[in-house]
């Protein structure tokens, strides 16, 4: 354990480094692309002298590197800064956004994980079935499938065809957020507040998107579940606990998947970053207001500040994840020293 | 002669593949009686391993059982139902596999593995009775105590070999079946394993069936002694009288292969050639083709079992000649 602690310090003193890498990328990126706030804000025909006094307002007269060091400073004291077009602070919109993006995250990663790891399992039981082959089959479309048009899919049978679901926000025109918003995940707050009503309407909202993303994930958890468990079921311990009488369920499931997962887990680790990039795309399909709508909105409106910002959280929310897949690691395999 | 435990009769497996049938075990018979050892030695690909695995009805998809018997008890395993079978597996029969290293769940501590087997066969025992009869089988390995909580890779590989026959054994089995018990041990651990096999054979009555291809692990435990080549039984007697009159050419060439500590010998004997293929075996003896007595007979009839002398049987036409 105290091996552990030791590991997770240094992992979380390399991802500075990471850190600063990435937001010298976005720094530069961000200005070399045409156009800057300034235009954004005034437009193509504005005076030349408003558009001079602006750029100095905001400090985009001066050379890009003393933008950069300007910009390093601040970071260092913890400060994301202000936006250049909004008179908010970088943060305000991101911690107003930022559940609902986890809230998408996580219940379309429950989906993925809950469709991938027991249809792989399965499959790889009954392998070379009609059964594997259709899973198989599932797990190549869905991987196929772009999550934008995966969305759109959906939105036609059960929201238009069908018109089973919403396609659309997070809550119904019936229920105000605001009566019961607190920490900003919607499932949590309607539960603490016991306001089924809300409750339902919020779970029926998610539904959709959550299905997008996670039966887009759910492909490769399949093929990758499938296959480490076909290793695992040729294995000496999965025979020898076959001598030892023990049923087939437990066998499979207990023995064979028990160690099938663990390679899953890695996976989920490294997945993570591409889970995040789905669920910026899912939002914009399912005008979900979290932090991928509040990225390509900001990145039209050249606001420098809080796209930098905005690729610092995300960032960090990447490190923590693959922080936790390895502290859970260490707790299911024996195996594992750091 | 009473009734065997195990008897195996005209026992085929086949294994279809792409380029067409593996015949890995032909019409094999054999019988064990009680408290006896039997060892079964053969090449790798003389179908001794999927011999064993057969019997507890392990053979690994494709290969299956496509006729013979396996009376344990006088119950035809191969075609009881799956559920009463798996009541045989550990409870009646065990199997101790050849590589130990593997064979236990790495995921698993060794307390989890025991308790898992005796709530499987014996789910009235209440959990501390149950974790009584574990260190009482541990201590009797020599595996202490503190060790219960360890996981596998935590174990040094005797340790794990006998935790495999502890396993095996913690529910009193009338028949323990050894694939290749010590292939991955070295020499010490090995002879360790052996006078640990044997104590326990005393103290349990375990009948035991040892599939190897080391005739050393054989010469020291078993009483009878089966031959196994390219799927058939070739010679099937007293392990004394397979290693001082061996009848079958086979044999006696696998014998004069074991170096032997006070002849002088400046080269190893060898066997030439290889064992046939499975897939459409060549009529007649399948050894011929390697078999320095071999004649024209030899290549177009299959010579049958029989017994040449009291408990003695080969498969040779030589012999039937003499």
């Amino acid at each position: 354990m105290k091996n552990l602690m030791r590991y997770l310090s240094m992992r979380l003193l390399l991802t500075i480094p990471m850190l600063l890498i990435l937001l010298t990328v976005v720094f530069i990126v961000m200005r070399v692309i045409p156009g800057d706030p300034v235009s954004a804000m005034l437009g193509d025909h504005a005076p030349v002298k408003f558009v001079a006094e602006k750029k100095h307002e905001l400090g985009l007269d001066k050379p890009i590197w003393e933008q950069y060091i300007d910009y390093l400073a601040q970071l260092s004291r913890f400060d994301l800064g202000r936006s250049m077009i909004l008179q908010e602070a970088v943060t305000a919109p991101i911690l107003e956004k930022l559940p609902a993006t986890i809230e998408l995250t996580l219940t379309g990663l429950l989906v993925a994980l809950g469709i991938g790891i027991p249809l792989g399992a399965w499959a790889a039981k009954n392998r070379r079935s009609v059964g594997d082959f259709t899973a198989r089959l599932y797990g190549n479309i869905v991987y196929c499938i772009p999550v934008f048009w995966m969305g759109l899919i959906l939105q036609m049978i059960f929201g238009v065809a069908f018109d089973w679901l919403p396609i659309a926000g997070r809550v119904g025109s019936r229920v105000m957020s605001s009566d019961f918003e607190q920490t900003g995940f919607y499932l949590v707050d309607t539960l603490l507040k016991a306001d089924l009503k809300a409750f339902t309407d919020v779970a029926i909202h998610l539904i959709l998107p959550a299905l997008t993303l996670g039966i887009t994930l759910s492909g490769i958890f399949l093929r990758l579940t499938r296959a480490n468990m076909l290793d695992n079921l040729k294995s000496d311990f999965v025979l020898a606990a076959r001598a030892r009488g023990l049923p087939e369920g437990k066998v499979v499931y207990g023995h064979a998947l028990g160690n099938a997962f663990v390679p899953v887990l890695t996976m989920l680790g490294l997945q993570f970053a591409v889970l995040l990039s789905g669920a910026i795309l899912t939002e914009t399909t399912f005008s979900w207001p979290g932090m991928g709508r509040l990225l390509l909105e900001r990145i039209y409106l050249r606001d420098y500040p809080t796209v930098q910002g905005i690729i610092v959280i995300f960032a960090l929310f990447v490190s923590v994840i693959s922080l936790l897949v390895d502290i859970i690691h260490a707790l299911i395999d024996p195996r594992v020293k750091y | 002669m009473s009734e065997p435990l195990l008897k195996i009769d005209e026992l085929c497996i086949d294994y279809p593949i792409a380029l067409g049938t593996v015949r890995a075990v032909r019409g094999v018979s054999l019988e064990v009686q009680g408290g006896e050892t039997l060892g079964i030695v053969g090449e790798s690909g003389s179908g001794k391993s999927t011999l064993g695995l057969a019997i507890l009805r392990l053979v690994r998809a494709p290969g299956r059982i496509t006729a013979g018997r396996v009376l344990f008890e006088g119950k035809d395993l191969a075609s009881v139902p799956e559920d009463q079978m798996r009541e045989v597996r550990g409870k009646d029969i065990a199997m101790v596999f050849q590589n130990p290293l593997t064979s236990l769940n790495p995921l698993m501590r060794i307390d989890r593995h025991f308790l898992e087997v005796l709530r499987t066969h014996k789910p009235e025992l209440k959990k501390p009775e149950a974790l009584k009869l574990v260190r009482e089988i541990l201590t009797d390995l020599g595996i202490e105590e503190n060790r219960m909580g360890a996981y596998p890779h935590q174990l040094s590989g005797g340790m794990r070999q006998r935790i495999m026959i502890g396993l095996g054994l913690v529910l009193r089995p009338k028949l323990v079946i050894c694939d290749e018990p010590t292939t991955a041990l070295d020499v010490i651990v090995e002879a360790g394993f052996i006078d640990l096999l044997k104590r326990l054979q005393k103290e349990f009555a375990l009948t035991i069936v040892v599939i190897t291809h080391n005739l050393g692990l054989v010469a020291e435990l078993a009483d009878r002694i089966a031959v196994m080549y390219a799927g058939q039984i070739v010679e099937n007697a007293p392990a004394e009288a397979v290693f001082h009159q061996p009848l079958h050419p086979y044999t006696q060439g696998l014998i004069a292969c074991v170096p032997n500590i006070d002849v002088e010998q400046e080269t190893l004997t060898t066997m030439d050639g290889s064992p046939p293929g499975l897939v459409d075996p060549p009529p007649g003896c399948s050894f011929a083709p390697r078999c320095p007595l071999a004649m024209g007979r030899c290549r177009e009839q299959e010579p049958p079992l029989l017994e040449h002398r009291p408990g003695h049987w080969a498969a040779c036409w030589r012999i039937n000649n003499e």
